[in-house]
């Protein structure tokens, strides 16, 4: 329950339903306002569209689940005798969702999703590898319709590579980021930088420079919380606003923020349909939902291929980045040498870093393969789901962080 | 005190009548509020309460968890039924059976401050608004506070089962932050500060604000170090972080599926002399401590790393059975919604005898880490090779020089446990990844990457 009143935001939140908790809790949140109330207006329902569901994968046994659990696990054992180990989780959520403001919004979303994961530790002698892969989809259980298993074996090779592998170069060089969650580097290095608060407070690098370049012409970038059956899609967002296609870059140009609804009326702009939370414990803040750079025309083996020297990040464990001053950090789960135009031998152990704008200015080629992936993003203590997607892209110069001296 | 210890008692019941052999019942109530300032105006203020139980039963060798809000008869006997039907569908398990009923765990002090209770809304945005203050005011280069944070929680808990268990204690915390913004001419910097007590009484609001304008100020004008290998010294805060991962790697169920960097390394060396290490449960100014752990089992001090060899591995007791020894004391929970695991209850560095002055000049020539990001992407959890971005100042002629930025530094959790040469005189708690004391630590030789 949240009370706006000039600057400062009244919240209080309670568990359950019980309705002397909830006057309680609206007492206390309402207790310390000062100034003239506002007289709410009535409530009119509003229809959304929530993602459609074909297999509720509430009504599947727990049998099913226990057998494709199983299936990970011997997919992901078969890959190989050096697989010493193996992991696989699958989790389902469903989540319904209504909200209700003092200007008469009433609307709601049902959102179910589903993931699945895999891990496989590979061993010879002193050696041990971890790889990982992950499915899952705003839609339930028909996801795993397909080969849902193949995961498993996916992750099982990345750690029998990475057996292989020899340590990370350090130094500055050309860089190219695989498709899928390759697009974690630009939700982090720019995406969070374009999170309407940040840019407020004077905390984002991209401050001021609406309109201007801020990338090389070949890339345009989207945040689209209507991709159907994505990770990061909803029909709402958590303060009822409909989600939607948002275009933030448009041929290098800074072209959009990603607002909630505070953060607009400060702008005297309209929500983007961003304003998410982790549950109705957080305030709701500015977020991304999907968010992808879109494919260019380059082929990806010829943007290896113009590479002597580099570095080719296939996927990452993570990054973290400061939206105030730009800095970047990501680490490397799965990377390769590039030697004179070709991928050579696995690395183990790289971390690139950089900073926001120079990065995201160096990037000179996007490729024309894309995919999305999924993703968990923290900010202020939230974790909500987010898509990330691209094809192969390239990044002139910048700083990878290995154990090779 | 509250029926909290009724209503775990009372969900014992219920699961036991539902068809659960054994049951466990884990109740928690919360009141926890946090202020937001930013220039000078209150952005926000929370008032929350939370209140659940979370409810472990063995069928047999079978285990299933349950948790819900509602506490009342009909509340209880759901969550009891749920966790009943998932303990049918699990995969029989030799070593899954309640927790032991071992004696101690009496009541230990100095876990509450009376100014949690005492103090209002309007004083602790007062103190919010005094850390910013005190930022803004402190160097002329502050450009702005992002913004500064206070946060306090009272919290309950009982734990009860049907081996007899029953245990109740209470708990205060609470923190400030700030997130300063410094402005140099080649762009923004940034600095936290932060501090942490039982009580908003314990905070020093204007410590926290000079803290966090120092730290953005200091960055000013800084560049990136040639890479090579050199002495490196860990801030607290930073060297506290590595020793957050550390707890996860002598976690007996990392360490008994083979996933962490010091399994089958029991009694050998894997640090230097100067690093000593131990996990205190009762130690009154950690924010883990309390009388029991998460499944009623008493706390208490372990010694994990002396002498350079690794002594033990923490447990809980489902790993203690596991491993065929007992436990340690270490169930921890991340609350009443999900089921015990093993953790680390408070992990203290020991201080050493050198200031920091001197563990600079021991460096000599080197680097100083102000701060790392990136410790969750960049640290393989099973082999404990890391490679994570940094901070801080490059360290000449024994003394902290130049700033300096986006860098990395890298090795393996265990080779740099070996290179640690000194600890500092001067710990300080730290509350990231866990509850951990550390003062600052000169390792010998680290791998920097920069330009």
């Amino acid at each position: 329950m949240r009370v706006l009143s000039g600057g400062t935001t009244y919240f209080a939140h309670v568990d359950g339903l019980d309705p002397a908790d909830l006057e309680r809790a609206a007492g206390e949140a309402a207790a310390a306002l000062r100034g003239d109330r506002v007289e709410p207006r009535s409530l009119r329902a509003e229809a959304t569209s929530p993602q459609p569901i074909e297999q509720d994968p509430e009504g599947v046994p727990a049998s099913r689940k226990a057998e494709l659990l199983r299936e990970l696990d011997e997919r992901a054992r078969a890959a190989g005798a050096e697989i010493g180990q193996a992991m696989a989780s699958y989790g389902e959520a469903r989540r319904e969702v209504a909200v209700a403001n003092s200007e008469g919004l009433f609307s709601g979303d049902d959102r179910t999703r589903v993931r699945i994961g895999a891990q496989a530790v590979a061993r010879r002698g002193d050696r041990v590898e971890t790889g990982a892969e992950t499915l899952g989809a705003h839609r339930g259980f028909e996801l795993f319709d397909d080969d849902p298993a193949s995961i498993a074996a996916s992750a099982a090779g990345k750690a029998l590579t990475l057996l292989d592998a020899g340590p990370a170069p350090t130094g500055s060089m050309p860089v190219v980021v695989g498709g899928g969650f390759g697009g974690v580097l630009f939700h982090e290095m720019t995406g969070h930088g374009l999170e309407a608060d940040h840019i407020q407070k004077g905390a984002s690098v991209y401050a001021g420079k609406l309109g201007e370049a801020v990338a090389q012409p070949l890339l345009t970038a989207y945040d689209d919380g209507r991709l159907p059956g994505e990770w990061g899609s909803d029909a709402i967002d958590d303060e009822g606003t409909p989600t939607q296609k948002t275009r933030v870059i448009e041929d290098g140009r800074l072209v959009g923020f990603l607002y909630d609804r505070q953060s607009a009326e400060q702008d005297g702009a309209a929500s983007t349909g961003n304003g998410r939370r982790e549950s109705f414990r957080y305030l709701p803040i500015p977020r991304m939902t999907n968010t992808y750079i879109a494919p260019g025309e380059a082929e990806p083996e010829a943007i290896i291929g113009e590479v002597e020297k580099g570095f080719y990040a296939v996927s990452f464990a993570g990054g973290q980045v400061d939206p105030a001053t730009g800095d970047f950090v990501f680490g490397v789960n799965e990377g390769y040498l590039i030697e004179g135009g070709k991928v050579t031998r696995p690395c183990r152990g790289a971390t690139l870093v950089g900073n926001c704008l120079q990065a995201l200015a160096a990037i000179d080629a996007v490729g024309n393969d894309f995919w999305m992936k999924t993703g968990i993003c923290g900010k202020g203590g939230q974790k909500v789901p987010v898509g990330t997607g691209q094809g192969h892209v390239r990044i002139a110069a910048m700083t990878v962080g290995g154990t090779a001296a | 005190m509250s029926g909290l210890a009724e209503g775990a008692a009372s969900a014992v019941e219920r699961a036991v009548e539902a068809g659960a052999g054994d049951a466990e019942a884990y109740a928690s109530e919360a009141e926890n509020r946090e202020v937001r300032v930013h220039g000078g105006e209150v952005e926000s203020l929370t008032a929350a309460t939370e209140r659940g139980l979370g409810l472990r039963v063995w069928i047999g060798g079978r285990v299933g968890y349950g948790f819900g809000t509602d506490l009342s008869a009909a509340g209880l006997a759901a969550i009891a039924a749920r966790a009943v039907e998932a303990a049918r569908v699990a995969d029989e398990d030799e070593f899954a059976m309640p927790a032991g009923r071992a004696g101690g765990g009496g009541a230990v002090s100095g876990l509450t401050d009376p100014s949690h209770a005492e103090w209002s809304l309007a004083q602790i945005a007062d103190l919010a608004l005094a850390v910013e203050r005190t930022a803004l005011e402190a160097d002329p280069r502050v450009a702005a506070v992002e913004q500064a944070v206070y946060f306090d929680s009272g919290e309950r808990v009982a734990i009860a089962s049907s081996s007899g268990l029953g245990c109740e204690y209470e708990t205060t915390s609470c923190y400030a932050y700030l997130q300063v913004l410094a402005d140099g001419e080649a762009g923004r910097e940034t600095g936290l500060g932060f501090d942490l007590a039982r009580g908003p009484a314990g905070l020093d609001p204007a410590a926290i604000g000079r803290e966090g304008a120092e730290r953005a100020t200091e960055m000013i004008g800084s560049s990136k170090p040639a890479s090579r290998n050199c002495p490196v010294v860990l801030d607290p805060t930073v060297a506290a972080s590595f020793v957050g991962l550390l707890g996860d790697a002598v976690g007996a169920d990392a360490v008994q599926r083979g996933r962490s960097p010091l399994a089958e390394r029991l009694g050998e060396e894997v640090a230097g002399e100067a690093f000593v290490l131990y996990d205190d449960g009762l130690d009154p100014e950690g924010f883990a401590t309390a009388p029991v752990d998460a499944e009623g089992t008493p706390r208490r001090r372990t010694p994990l790393i002396e002498s350079g060899r690794l002594q033990t591995f923490l447990h809980d007791s489902y790993t203690a059975r596991r491993g065929g020894t007992a436990t340690t004391g270490n169930a921890g929970r991340s609350g009443y919604r999900a089921p015990p695991g093993v953790s680390a209850s408070n992990l203290i560095v020991s201080p050493g005898t050198a200031g920091l002055d001197q563990l600079l000049r021991e460096a000599g020539e080197g680097v100083y880490v102000n701060d790392v990001a990136g410790l969750h992407s960049g640290v393989n959890p099973v082999t404990g090779v890391f490679s994570v971005g940094a901070s801080g100042r490059a360290i000449g002629g024994g003394e902290r020089a130049e700033p300096l930025r986006e860098f990395t530094i890298a090795s393996d959790l265990v080779s740099m446990l070996r290179a640690v040469r000194a600890a500092g005189s001067e710990p300080r708690w730290v509350p990231f990844g866990g509850s951990v004391s550390s003062p600052p630590l000169l390792i010998g030789e680290m791998t920097v990457s920069g330009s």
